[in-house]
């Protein structure tokens, strides 16, 4: 194990954030602010509870998981697309490096990336609603999962994407509509009974159903099945970066 | 000397069919330069590619310091390092942060003074502080050296470094690879620069279609380039060389006009001065006279003339 390499990788690779560290903070937490001042203030005051929350505290979760997955992609297919496009990539493919060295360098750096981001928009959430933490363990436990298995996702987006408006696609045409239609801001019993069973193909339900029950301890889908599915999406994002690495698709000669 | 890196067999060919690489065998032994010349689309960068783990290849072997560049890739990656072609660089990183992550990339630990000195080596000691995007084109170049030395390889691998730079850079260049041969690191570089390989190569191979062609040492093929040809024009078609010629080995043209004559210009005598006496007695009235001289580049447009 190469573990010089991984350090290296992850370092360089959070030096850039920190060097861009405002503009990486304000847009997420300015984004996270205007949904609480929207969802949660102006509609949110005339809406009920939601599964016995207040829909500004209900919201919450949902949008920590949509900060969270849409900032892990983004990092982590950026990280690794930039190399690739001005041509540095060259150094990682004669390094004595293996695609898990690789791999934990630059989604461990990605995601380390979009917890930070988190974090603060956590504090910022705290500033709009009262809310509290049922499970606080649970809740890092599936923040850091979500993390990594989403910058698993960008890291295939990033080594797939020929150009930066490729780079943009997955996030916006598949990442934001799963996000927006599986629960982040409404409880998928609120939906017609056939859509709450197309909602369960939507793997995100999980995910936001899981983290979900961290904040509250109630669930659309149980706590097993939430994990299950976090572990299964990681599992095929890693076997599919394996096969990348193996054959060499769109980075090796 | 022994070999440091050894290919056998290597044959690379695309997905599209095209054999980049067919069948190339070449020991590199240690210590030396070796200069690998060749046109456009030849092979070489495809050669260092797969010897250097950024190309697969479609069959063969290549060992470097007895290490299977496959099997073993993290022992004969660890020998290498690699100056690519085209100057790929992070343009806001300092020269010494990238250099530094070269370094770790290859598993070595932290050195800011082993670094420091390369930088001094390569002339770049008072631009470390700088960001890539604020140099010219010719220390970024040897930026790339230095990222390429960080890790100390024994193998150095320089693909075209002397492309689109101006002779005095050229010249610049030669006096780096001259310093880092002396410090014991053994060189491959491509060029299709004939005089570059003059120049600093103690071996030359000569690579094209995917073909390594011939692999000489320079002093050798210099010698072969210190033969000269004396053209005799003559005034009237001579129907044989005459018998009191024939110890000069003359070549005579088939419609009789001229004859040729080989001689060393290294030798003590050339020769020219009898033969020129011995063809006034023999009766050739003499025309015109005309020397040629061997080139390296001579050598190398027939051998590549032959394999088009």
């Amino acid at each position: 194990m190469n573990l010089n390499a991984v350090l290296t990788i992850y370092i360089f690779e959070m030096r850039r954030f920190f060097r861009t560290l405002t503009q990486s903070l304000i847009s997420p937490v300015l984004s996270t602010s205007l949904y609480f001042v929207v969802f949660g203030a102006a509609i949110g005051s005339r809406i009920d509870e939601v599964e016995g929350v207040s829909y500004g505290a209900f919201i919450v979760p949902g949008l920590v998981m949509l900060s969270v997955m849409t900032q892990a992609t983004s990092n982590a297919s950026f990280g690794i697309y930039f190399p690739k496009f001005i041509g540095t990539i060259y150094e990682l493919l004669s390094a004595p490096v293996n695609f898990l060295e690789i791999v934990a360098g630059y989604v461990g750096a990605a995601a380390t990336k979009a917890l930070f981001i988190v974090v603060i928009i956590l504090i910022t959430a705290f500033f709009f609603v009262d809310i509290q933490i049922a499970h606080p363990f649970a809740m890092v436990a599936f923040l850091i999962l979500t993390c990594v298995s989403f910058a698993l996702l960008g890291f295939i987006i990033g080594i797939w994407a020929g150009n930066f408006e490729q780079l943009q696609l997955i996030p916006l045409l598949v990442i934001t509509p799963l996000v927006f239609l599986g629960g982040s801001f409404y409880s998928i019993t609120m939906l017609p009974p056939v859509w709450q069973t197309v909602t369960l193909f939507n793997p995100v339900v999980y995910l936001i159903s899981g983290f979900r029950w961290s904040f509250f301890g109630t669930a659309d889908v149980g706590i097993g099945v939430s994990l299950f599915a976090i572990a299964l999406f990681t599992g095929i994002c890693l076997a599919v970066i394996w096969w990348i690495f193996r054959t060499g698709w769109r980075i090796r000669q | 000397m022994s070999a440091i890196v050894q290919v056998k067999n290597l044959r690379k060919a695309y997905a599209g069919g095209f054999e980049a690489l067919k069948s190339v065998n070449i020991d590199i032994e240690e210590g030396e330069i070796l200069a690998l010349l060749g046109p456009n689309g030849a092979g070489k960068t495809t050669l260092i590619s797969t010897i250097c783990g950024i190309a697969v290849p479609t069959s063969g072997s290549i060992t470097v310091g007895g290490h299977d560049t496959q099997m073993e890739f993290r022992a004969a990656r660890n020998l290498i390092g690699l100056v690519p072609q085209e100057i790929n660089l992070e343009p806001f990183e300092t020269v010494m942060s990238t250099v530094s992550f070269s370094r770790g990339l290859f598993g070595k630990p932290r050195n800011d003074a082993y670094i420091e000195g390369i930088l001094k080596q390569l002339s770049l000691d008072d631009k470390k502080h700088n960001k890539i995007m604020t140099l010219s084109g010719g220390m970024k170049r040897r930026v790339l050296i230095a990222k390429a030395l960080s890790h100390e390889p024994r193998v150095l691998f320089l693909d075209e470094p002397t492309a689109g730079v101006d002779v005095e850079l050229r010249k610049d260049m030669w006096e780096v690879v001259a310093g880092l041969k002396a410090s014991g690191v053994t060189i491959i570089l491509t060029t299709h620069y004939i005089e570059e390989a003059e120049a600093i190569a103690d071996r030359i191979g000569v690579i094209n279609k995917g073909e390594i062609l011939l692999v000489q040492d320079k002093a050798d093929l210099m010698a072969q380039m210190g033969q000269k040809q004396l053209r005799i024009d003559l005034a009237e078609v001579t129907p044989e060389v005459p018998k009191s010629l024939q110890a000069y080995n003359l070549f005579r043209a088939d419609d009789g006009l001229s004859l040729t004559y080989s001689y060393d210009t290294k030798g003590e005598r050339t020769g020219i001065t009898t033969l020129l006496n011995d063809l006034q007695k023999a009766g050739l009235q003499m025309k015109d006279i005309q020397t040629a001289q061997n080139s390296l580049e001579d050598i190398f447009v027939g051998l590549v003339k032959e394999t088009s």
